[in-house]
């Protein structure tokens, strides 16, 4: 029975999500959790790059931004009908519809760009730099370039990409009426849906083969290279998945908040996403997404109910969680779990990890893990 | 054992989740009408109203100010017995300078609290954010910033100047009074100063005016030393300035370190009014010129009583400008346009909103309940050594707002 421990937080957030909170929350309420799930989504591959393989990640906004670009270039094309052309070009364009945008009409094709696009630039950009070594601080502060880039990008582009408007006034998804509540929730039970099955996908992938190489590549890089496993491939592996996820992310937060604009993928907007993975325990499988939905409610009530002073209690609420917390919400409950277990309770701390009973001394000590793994 | 559990609840919760959108999927298809009922609460002797600007982020230092306005315009009504004889109780929302948090703000305003009408917002971007969800939701935004135009949504009342109001008559006056030939253009890159680029780009082909140059930063650029060698270079007659923000302050600053004068080569703005003053510097900024619709030098009663009961509230330093005096305007336009329906209903508000007046600072203001901007009169004005701005030409009388410019046969979309 102690393998379903690491599942069982997961069947309570499945429960809270699926069930409880369509229960209980008005529409608007409903969607703004839709909102949450959306950045949880790209939160997960956040853990799995940077809880997992130690890639500070400071960027993920260029890819949550192709994904949600793409998904409200195709909503705008589907609303102008075919051949028709989006409100906005007509006003700040010259109402013709540029050549890279017409793929898009094509609503089967924008979802394979959703997902195949970012999967190509970062793996192109993953290539380049993890084969040649570059790490640390130095790729962090390339991946957060690149986003700082692709905003100012979108908002030079007035005439084919709204500019700093972005887009929105969509009418309609995949045939579907926006306006009609019904829809919205559809949007809701989507969005919930992928983030818990994309947590599911890790738990897979922590345990198998290639998770254990991320570890070990993240303790011990140079170690695994020399026991003959190139680590630029196990990461470029790990930095591809989290582009796809927070693509989708991307994608999904469109339809639900109508809008995407060049402050939802810049540097800001990247390192929101980055703040709930650390709030909620980067390293643990529940901890990023949890994370990012408590940060995402946390941002909306501080700034419901102290209009003027909300951003003071953010940056509070984040410098005690690193003074105090530096593992994140998901180290409270490992605490809480070891101090159980003293009392003689035996209830598993790790399911928060999700890191099974048998293996968790051998992430601990990365020499065991990485020897293990590498010598497979 | 493990891998095994996983993949049964890999497959239960993949069915479960295909399962509730499934269920979910009974919403109505594209081209079908919206609905929507409005929850304003009008039985108790308070009604809510919405103010949604930017408390945080990079537009906070201005429009907190239109916040502290429209803060004012709602304790005189409620001191003078409120709307319909109930107090206004405001709700307030910070839009954090992003226009998806505007359109999130705005959303929770009118569903989840059920605000009569809601007033705010500064960029166009902000505006264009707002403008689905008031449309979708049938629901009423009062906007107090001049703007570029070209709109006008049915649930949307413009206080602020459209081109026509602001725009077209600084080029009257360059062109009648300056006597100019020739005009460069500088804007920040975003869609207000390419938009009233091309409309002055218009206008000057149709009047023989000749365009020498057009230069666009990016918002928040402080580097201007290329745009004013070019600027130099060009010799115009006259400067139209679109820029927003810090860059002005960057731009003036290497303006008069490159010797350029308001005297030799002026400039006009319309982006600057008394809250920027200051922070370009009175000595780069005096005798340059400004377009707007309202200065805090404007001599008459309704604007004296504006000017010292805001610097009652606010402290003897603080000043009016254009966009604050267009909120204070505009909830108190909002009261009237209730007050003539004698109903709190969006629909009815926006059937009493035709011939609405108001006794503004800036003089008597009327709505136009066709396109719903406001006739207002135009000034063009000139920065003196206090740092306020004296009117130096006036249209002389209120301008009725022509959003899509059809009066004007030069302009083709």
């Amino acid at each position: 029975m102690k393998k379903v421990y690491p599942y069982a937080g997961w069947l309570l957030l499945a429960v809270a999500l699926l069930v409880l909170a369509p229960a209980v929350l008005s529409d608007f309420r409903l969607g703004l959790l839709a909102k949450y799930c959306c950045y949880a989504i790209a939160a997960v591959g956040i853990g799995l790059a940077w809880g997992r393989g130690g890639m500070l990640v400071l960027g993920q906004g260029l890819y949550f931004g192709i994904g949600a670009y793409a998904m409200a270039m195709h909503l705008k094309l589907a609303d102008a009908g075919p051949g028709g052309v989006p409100d906005f070009m007509a006003l700040y364009g010259d109402a013709t519809v540029p050549g890279w945008w017409e793929p898009l009409r094509n609503g089967g094709l924008a979802i394979v760009v959703i997902l195949v696009l970012p999967a190509l630039v970062a793996g192109l950009l993953g290539l380049a730099v993890f084969k040649r070594r570059i790490k640390g601080a130095y790729f962090a502060i390339l991946s957060q370039a690149l986003a700082a880039a692709f905003a100012i990008l979108l908002v030079g582009q007035v005439k084919t990409t709204g500019g700093a408007n972005g887009l929105n006034n969509f009418q309609g998804f995949f045939g579907y009426a926006l306006f009609d509540p019904a829809n919205k929730r559809m949007l809701y039970f989507i969005a919930a849906g992928i983030l818990l099955v994309s947590i599911l996908a890790m738990a897979w992938l922590y345990n198998t083969r290639f998770g254990e190489l991320l570890v070990a590549v993240r303790d011990g890089e140079e170690r695994v290279r020399f026991l003959g496993t190139d680590p630029a491939n196990v990461k470029l592996a790990a930095y591809v998945i989290a582009a796809v996820l927070a693509s989708i992310g991307g994608a999904l937060f469109v339809p639900i908040a109508g809008i995407v604009s060049p402050d939802d993928v810049g540097v800001v907007a990247s390192i929101g996403l980055l703040a709930g993975v650390a709030l909620g325990g980067r390293a643990s499988l529940l901890g990023p997404a949890v994370g990012a939905l408590l940060v995402g409610y946390a941002e909306t009530s501080l700034s419901e109910a102290f209009p003027g002073s909300w951003s003071y209690f953010q940056g509070a609420l984040f410098v005690l969680v690193i003074l105090l917390l530096p593992g994140g919400l998901a180290q409270l409950l490992g605490l809480l779990g070891r101090l159980n277990a003293r009392r003689g309770n035996s209830v598993s701390d790790h399911f928060l990890r999700g890191v099974p009973r048998g293996k968790q001394r051998e992430t601990e000590v990365p020499r065991s893990a990485s020897e293990e793994a590498a010598a497979r | 054992m493990r891998t095994k559990f996983s993949s049964r609840l890999l497959a239960a919760s993949s069915v479960l989740a295909l399962g509730m959108t499934a269920t979910a999927c009974g919403g109505a298809k594209t081209g079908a009408a919206a609905t929507s009922e409005s929850c304003v609460d009008t039985s108790g002797d308070t009604i809510k109203i919405g103010f949604l600007n930017s408390l945080s982020g990079t537009m906070a230092i201005s429009e907190t100010t239109v916040f502290k306005s429209l803060s004012m315009a709602a304790e005189e009504i409620n001191a003078d017995g409120g709307v319909l004889g109930k107090k206004l109780e405001i709700v307030s929302e910070d839009g954090q300078s992003e226009p998806t948090v505007f359109a999130e703000k705005a959303t929770k305003l009118i569903q989840d609290d059920c605000v009569a009408a809601v007033f705010g917002g500064w960029t166009s971007s902000s505006r264009k954010a707002m403008l689905p969800v008031f449309e979708g939701n049938d629901a009423l935004l009062f906007y107090p910033v001049q703007y570029e135009g070209l709109e006008s949504s049915h649930n949307i009342f413009y206080t602020g100047a459209t081109t026509n109001q602001q725009i077209i008559p600084a080029l009257d006056f360059l062109k009648q009074e300056k006597k100019i030939e020739s005009i460069f253009l500088v804007g920040s890159d975003y869609v207000f100063p390419r938009t009233a680029n091309k409309i002055i780009k218009q206008y000057a082909a149709a009047k023989g005016i000749e365009v020498l140059g057009e230069e666009y930063q990016p918002l928040g650029s402080t580097d201007f030393g290329t745009v004013v060698d070019k600027v130099k270079a060009a010799g115009a007659d006259a400067v139209f300035n679109t820029l927003n923000g810090d860059s002005n302050v960057a731009f003036f600053k290497e303006y008069k370190g490159k010797g350029l004068t308001a005297s030799a080569m002026p400039v006009l703005s319309v982006s600057i009014a008394e809250e920027e003053v200051p922070g370009v510097g009175v000595g780069n900024l005096e005798g340059q010129y400004t377009a707007w619709n309202y200065y805090q030098t404007i001599d008459s009663p309704a604007n004296q009583k504006f000017v010292t009961d805001f610097k009652a509230a606010n402290g003897a330093k603080a000043v009016t400008s254009d966009p604050m005096e267009a909120a204070y305007t505009s909830l108190h336009l909002w009261k009237g346009m209730v007050e003539k329906a004698d109903s709190f209903a969006v629909e009815d508000v926006i059937d009493a909103a035709d011939g609405v007046t108001y006794d503004a600072p800036e003089g008597t203001v009327e709505v136009d309940g066709e396109n719903h901007h406001i006739a207002k009169t135009a000034l063009v004005g000139q920065v003196n050594a206090e740092g306020l701005i004296d009117t130096v030409w006036s249209s002389d009388e209120p301008i009725e707002p022509d959003p899509y410019l059809k009066s004007y046969d030069w302009w083709k979309n």
